[in-house]
């Protein structure tokens, strides 16, 4: 019997710099929809989990000439991912169907060897047990499980959602999903429409065209990782800010 | 009152003063235990270690005790394999300073990471590309390979020998022992080398990342280098600071001299590789990931001074004072010698683990620091007292050092 089953393909996006206003709403949708807790009240900005961080940077100059940009930066989806070799026990995957890089939490022996490998610090931990007001259970996700304390999380470009799609395109028939079908939270929340997602392997998504427009480029090129995440912006001394050599340092303004 | 457990012909001091001895220290290991225990209990948010500083003071403990510990499979190497039976006056203390330092580290381990009751997946399912689970094999293996090494030491005890299938099971475990020296040999290069391949893969971390040869980054071999240079030097460092306490002789200068001497001549060579991958990385390697790598060093207190103190002061001067053979014949020197050798490693795992995480990737992210939280500092005391109490008990009542009672009439 023949499966209805999706053929391969490369999700990816691009984030247009040029439009994103720092709202945080992307960070904000993303903790939503995937079951990350709320900061315990002794938690801080660097043991807080979030799978989509909102840094402030800008160009280094004094006013009236500062200009400012924000990144949003979540796991970059590798093609060579330095997290995935590293795992002692296979607890990340990647996907040959969909070449999304996920974490397995129950497999995760929390070592954080992945995290120490990821030069996006991409990934966090759950150094609390993960804890919701009372009542706000209620809102949590069905379709995604909740982290235990002691293992590493991070984005997967909204898997319970491909699924859905899957599931969806599987009921129909069909073998390819409806790209209007899946679309992860954050690019759904962006009020800007900020963010393209789509499967760079398809030729006429916007994803691979945006990916391939002359002001597009990845964070940390030359360290070979090969991110599947884009950034675009017309402004050049953004796109020179992707690179490490870039001796400009600000404080991260927002944070999801 | 124990001094029928006491090897006879040699002198140890009351039970009352060792029992004073041990009071402290066992303080000391009651205060980490309860910092283990929230550390279990409440999790890692007891832990100064956050999303940027995934790794901190433990992780650097366990590499230094580890680089330290190789005394034991480097001196077992150099007795039963290339046969310099001169240090069968040490082999004894060696073994049990490894078993405390592996045992110390594979603790702390447990404690570290998220999810300790699940441990046993990386036998179940193991990643086979990663360093880490090399480590955990070799670690795992060779801890019982220590242990092993250890029985027979326990089972020479004067009360213990009168039971005659101990003794023969002594002797049966005693002609095993150029195996496990083989053994432990092979296991120890390959988890040293994996410790430093740990680092030496990370192609995120232009810090730490190395070329190499095949699949081994230099942080290999020069992990496994630097360690088999200072084992022989914590082995002298500990068997004169255990003669100075104890007050008494415990082996001839002449076993000073051949550790200092194997000790120096290992670690001219590491400094030298050291020296020669330093200007690969900083001219090659680093700019290839794109990183200028004056920046490295533009973060305090990470300073070049960092580099010079390591590959000079904690390499070259010791490396120097070990080879020079009017040096060696003064203990002072041998001290001063081992004790540089000995903070060396240290500096540089402290340096591999700590500076590799603050140096930020990212050029909008902040540099941070990282201090760790007394939880992680009292679980880390907790392995010293642990070490001191095991080291100690094993002196007094076993022969950890067969020239003692000659020595003596001296």
């Amino acid at each position: 019997m023949e499966s209805a089953e999706t053929t391969r393909a490369r999700f990816a996006m691009v984030i247009d710099l040029d439009r994103c206003n720092g709202c945080g709403a992307c960070a904000t949708a993303c903790a939503v929809e995937n079951n990350v807790p709320p900061a315990r009240p002794s938690a801080n900005e660097r043991t807080g989990l979030t799978w989509q961080r909102v840094y402030r940077a800008s160009n280094g100059r004094q006013f009236p000439e500062n200009r400012s940009v924000y990144f949003p930066v979540s796991c970059q989806q590798c093609e060579h991912p330095p997290c995935v070799s590293v795992c002692p026990q296979n607890a990340v995957d990647v996907s040959p169907e969909t070449g999304v890089v996920s974490q397995i939490p129950v497999r995760c022996l929390g070592c954080r060897y992945c995290m120490t490998a990821c030069p996006y610090h991409a990934r966090y931990f759950n150094w609390f047990d993960p804890k919701w007001p009372d009542g706000m259970e209620t809102t949590l996700n069905p379709d995604v499980s909740v982290r235990m304390r002691g293992v590493v999380e991070k984005c997967n470009f909204c898997h319970s959602r491909w699924q859905a799609a899957k599931a969806k395109a599987a009921a129909a028939g069909k073998r390819d999903l409806d790209p209007a079908d899946y679309v992860p939270a954050c690019v759904e929340a962006c009020p800007e429409k900020a963010i393209v997602f789509g499967n760079l392997d398809d030729p006429r998504s916007g994803v691979a065209k945006s990916a391939k427009s002359a002001n597009a480029f990845r964070l940390l090129e030359k360290l070979g990782t090969e991110p599947k995440v884009f950034y675009r912006s017309d402004r050049a001394w953004v796109r020179r800010l992707a690179d490490a050599d870039v001796a400009v340092q600000e404080k991260e303004a927002t944070r999801g | 009152m124990d001094s029928s457990l006491i090897l006879r012909g040699v002198r140890r001091c009351s039970t009352k003063r060792f029992l004073a001895w041990l009071a402290p220290w066992a303080v000391m290991a009651g205060i980490g235990v309860f910092a283990i225990g929230l550390c279990l209990v409440k999790g890692l948010n007891q832990t100064n270690m956050d999303n940027r500083f995934a790794f901190g003071l433990w992780i650097f403990l366990d590499l230094a005790v580890i680089a330290l510990g190789a005394g034991a499979f480097f001196t077992g190497f150099l007795l039963y394999i290339l046969r310099r039976d001169e240090l069968r006056a040490v082999i004894n203390s060696a073994v049990v300073l490894g078993f405390i330092c592996y045992s110390g580290a594979v603790l702390v381990l447990a404690v570290d990471v998220g999810q300790p009751l699940r441990a046993w997946f990386t036998f179940w399912h193991p990643n086979v590309h990663s360093m880490l689970t090399e480590v955990t094999f070799c670690i795992t293996v060779y801890l019982t390979v220590l242990a092993i090494e250890y029985l027979p030491i326990v089972l020479k005890n004067r009360q213990l020998r009168k039971v005659p299938s101990f003794l023969v099971f002594e002797g049966e475990l005693h002609k095993l022992m150029p195996v496990l020296a083989a053994v432990g040999t092979f296991l120890s290069f390959f988890h040293q080398g994996s410790l430093g391949g740990l680092y030496g893969v990370l192609q995120g971390r232009p810090f730490a990342f190395r070329d190499g040869f095949a699949i081994w980054p230099t942080t290999f071999f020069l992990f496994i280098l630097s360690a088999i240079a200072t084992g022989p030097a914590f082995v002298l460092l500990t068997t004169s600071i255990v003669s100075k306490i104890s007050g008494a002789r415990l082996v001839r200068h002449g076993v000073y001299e051949l550790l200092a001497k194997i000790s120096g001549w290992l670690l001219i060579i590491y400094v030298g590789l050291k020296s020669v991958d330093t200007i690969v990385w900083l001219n090659q390697t680093a700019p290839r990931s794109g990183i200028n790598p004056s920046q490295f060093y533009a973060w305090q207190p990470f300073g070049t001074w960092v580099l010079i103190v390591e590959i000079v002061l904690l390499g070259l001067v010791p490396a120097l004072i070990f080879m020079s053979p009017a040096r060696r014949r003064s203990l002072p020197w041998l001290l001063t010698g081992s004790v540089l050798a000995c903070l060396g490693v240290a500096l540089n795992r402290l340096v591999m683990t700590i500076q590799t995480l603050a140096v930020p990737t990212l050029k909008f992210e902040p540099f941070m620091t990282y201090w760790p939280s007394w939880q992680e500092v009292a679980t880390f005391l907790f392995v010293i007292a642990y070490g001191v109490i095991l080291y100690s008990l094993s002196f007094r009542y076993l022969r950890l050092f067969p020239q003692e009672r000659e020595m003596q009439k001296y």
